[in-house]
């Protein structure tokens, strides 16, 4: 199981939360998500054999979000 | 293409505005059929943003604020209300830009900590010589230079080398402290003058630095009851509207009532006043030293009306001093030196208290050590500069066949009573000083308990492992109302879930780790965190970070700060759907209106959260 921080752009609607936590959740392959709204920053742990952390990006990328950093722990 | 709608927001809202007052000039001026135009293309314009959002909200099955204001927009676009749609879009977006501006503002102090962060360090290379590296690629036992006003990057040993370090950004304390070889200088701090080599001891986002910034971030989104209330709340609340409106529809036949309905009623200030009160509070909290982790734990640090503290380290500083050095015969400077001497070759901490004493007086490297060896349990024994020395308790000196006179065994006893420990010293077998050493209070301490006193605190209770004499000292000095003497952890928790038997609300204050099961009973857990030790992080709910007592009555008072800000903010948000409702029914608001207004209680919320950020209690 592999961890990912994402560093978003600032977020300020409160909706994005639930938005990209679904959205990483149905990723196949995401364990868990989370997202830190006042620190814009997105957690998900993930099975590295399923999906990538640059495919978990994307997927916040699609919703609309900027992605500023992705930092895998 | 989203991203690029998303990242036009502004542009957008800019020409949705330049069309509004276009259209608006063309209409006034007859030109009606354009001036519609201009307003129509506004309202599209600007609804692309604010409708793809609503879509995206409702696939993961989420009634957005967006959804209300997107069909309300299509309602006023299908009955003609081309000026209503324009706006209320336009102020929409407008709003939103607002928010995200404030809101940002709120978030200034933990902003301000992660701007703190460490980005480069100095590496020693093994053939002496320095590299600048990033922060991020330090390993550990890694050798760091730290040149003045540079900052320390990773946690570690001081190998050589002497500086003052300010350690404001973890501790919240700018008084500078003092660092030599031997010493752990924490990632984050700054080097004020001197010179350093460390060892890097934890890197990355092992460091204290690294690990208080994701405590506060955590804490930020951590939800009070009140914050899941209310989200729970909006979850139905939003949809009610919808099925409102369309009830209203019915009833009055009136599209236009029933769409201006549907916005006025938007829940936002009701959603996000609680949060932002809290991120304030919680970014208050961690620039004044206190780290409060999250929302709930405010809100019962509000109500908390009994204080337990743990004795040593916590009220005391936790480090034995001198407190009275008496001298019965002989020259004071001379004692001071010789026993200074002897105790240099002491293990023991009260030996360390002073050698630390001495030190300060006399120069210790004048005498000369001969002879020294510790007898266990009772004190020290040698020859120092020619003069046999015997510093310790009674028992050492009954061996040495010393005698204490009367006069001094009654000193002796009226400082013992005081809650000190007596050192008894003879030079060449007579009993010439007392040496008085105890735990002091802490400086703040007794200020401190009179300010919670206060602020609502009601009943204060020790509990402490020390002995009677020692904890009854400390209590009468600092008026405690309840004390237990010579407890072993677990009777800790044991008077801790007795008081909360009791009814009260409990907020327990300890360090180290035979304070943690009880910090971890408690209702809200309260940990000095000097040095970051990552027990006290990680069980209590407060973190002291230089292990202040003010900082406590700053994170009590805080805590109703923070509350009674949530309480306004809400007030705030219902006064104004209430305000509007009646509007709407009599008539006086139209859907741009409501929309101003909604847009503006969402703004007052956020400014009215943004005095908690310079709290002062």
């Amino acid at each position: 199981m592999n961890k990912v921080t994402m560093q978003l752009e600032t977020l300020s609607c409160p909706t994005c939360i639930k938005k990209i936590e679904g959205a990483l959740t149905k990723t196949d392959g995401v364990e868990s998500a989370k997202l830190l709204f006042n620190a814009s920053k997105a957690k998900a742990e993930y099975n590295p054999e399923k999906v990538t952390s640059a495919e978990l990006k994307s997927v916040i990328e699609n919703l609309g979000y900027e992605v500023l950093k992705v930092k895998e722990a | 293409m989203i991203r690029f709608i998303f990242k036009q927001e502004n542009k957008i809202t800019l020409i949705a505005f330049i069309l509004i007052a276009a259209g608006l000039i063309l209409r006034f001026t007859g030109n009606t059929d354009a001036g519609n135009t201009a307003l129509i293309v506004a309202t599209i314009i600007a609804m692309l943003p604010i409708g793809i959002k609503a879509y995206q909200a409702a696939r993961m099955k989420l009634f957005s604020i967006e959804l209300l204001v997107t069909i309300a927009v299509i309602g006023a676009l299908f009955i003609g209300e081309y000026v209503e749609s324009s706006i209320v879009t336009f102020l929409f977006l407008f709003g939103s830009y607002l928010e995200a501006r404030t809101l940002e503002r709120t978030r200034s102090s933990i902003k301000e900590l992660t701007e703190m962060a460490p980005q480069e360090a100095n590496l020693i290379l093994t053939d002496g010589s320095r590299k600048v590296i990033d922060v991020d690629d330090v390993e550990i036992g890694d050798r760091i230079a730290i040149l003045p006003g540079g900052m320390i990057p990773v946690d570690g040993k001081v190998l050589s080398g002497e500086a003052e370090v300010n350690e404001a950004a973890v501790s919240g304390e700018s008084i500078p402290v003092s660092k030599i070889t031997g010493d752990q200088v924490l990632s984050g701090t700054i080097l004020d003058s001197g010179y350093l080599e460390i060892t890097a001891e934890k890197v990355g986002d092992d460091t204290t630095f690294s690990k208080i910034i994701e405590l506060v971030e955590e804490a930020q989104d951590s939800k009070s009851n009140a914050e899941r209330f209310l989200d729970r709340f909006a979850q139905y609340y939003t949809p009610g509207v919808l099925v409102l409106s369309i009830i209203v529809w019915f009833i009055t036949k009136d599209l236009h009532l029933a769409i201006t309905f549907l916005v006025i009623a938007c829940p936002g200030a009701l959603v996000i006043g609680a949060p932002v009160s809290n991120v304030a509070g919680i970014g208050n909290g961690a620039k004044n030293g206190s780290l409060i982790k999250g929302g709930e734990v405010i809100e019962t640090l509000s109500k908390v009306d009994t204080l337990v503290f743990d004795k040593t380290g916590t009220l005391t500083k936790g480090r034995p001093e001198v407190t009275d050095f008496k001298v019965f015969a002989g020259d004071e400077m001379e004692l001071t030196g010789l026993i200074g001497k002897l105790e240099t070759a002491s293990e023991h901490h009260l030996g360390r208290a002073i050698v630390e004493y001495a030190e300060k007086t006399s120069d210790l490297s004048a005498y000369i050590m001969e002879q020294a060896s510790g007898v266990k349990g009772q004190g020290i024994e040698g020859t120092i500069s020619n003069h046999s020395i015997v510093a310790g308790n009674r028992k050492l000196l009954r061996e040495n066949g010393i005698d204490i006179p009367p006069d001094i065994e009654t000193y002796a006893l009226e400082r013992e009573k005081k809650g000190n420990t007596a050192v008894f010293a003879a030079v060449d077998s007579k009993l010439t000083a007392v040496i008085s050493i105890a735990d002091k209070i802490r400086d703040d301490a007794k200020e401190a308990l009179a300010t919670m006193r206060n602020n609502g605190i009601k009943h204060i209770v020790m509990l402490t492992g020390d002995n009677r004499h020692t904890a009854a000292a400390v209590a009468v000095e600092l008026g405690i109302d309840e004390v237990h003497a010579e407890l072993l952890p677990e009777d800790k928790v044991m008077h801790v879930k007795r008081l909360k038997g009791e009814g009260r609300i409990i907020s327990m204050a300890g360090d180290g780790i035979n304070d943690a099961p009880a910090i971890a009973t408690a209702d809200v857990g309260l940990a000095m965190g000097k040095g970051g030790t990552d027990i006290s992080m990680e069980t209590a709910d407060v973190v002291l970070m230089a292990d202040k007592l003010s900082q406590y009555a700053h994170a009590l008072s805080l805590s109703k700060g923070t509350m009674r800000n949530m309480k306004q903010n809400i007030i705030i948000a219902l006064v104004t759907v209430a305000l509007l409702l009646v509007g709407v029914l009599m008539g006086g608001v139209n859907l741009a209106i409501g929309m101003f207004a909604h847009e503006a209680s969402v703004l007052i919320v956020i400014l009215n959260a943004m005095r908690l950020i310079k709290f002062k209690p």
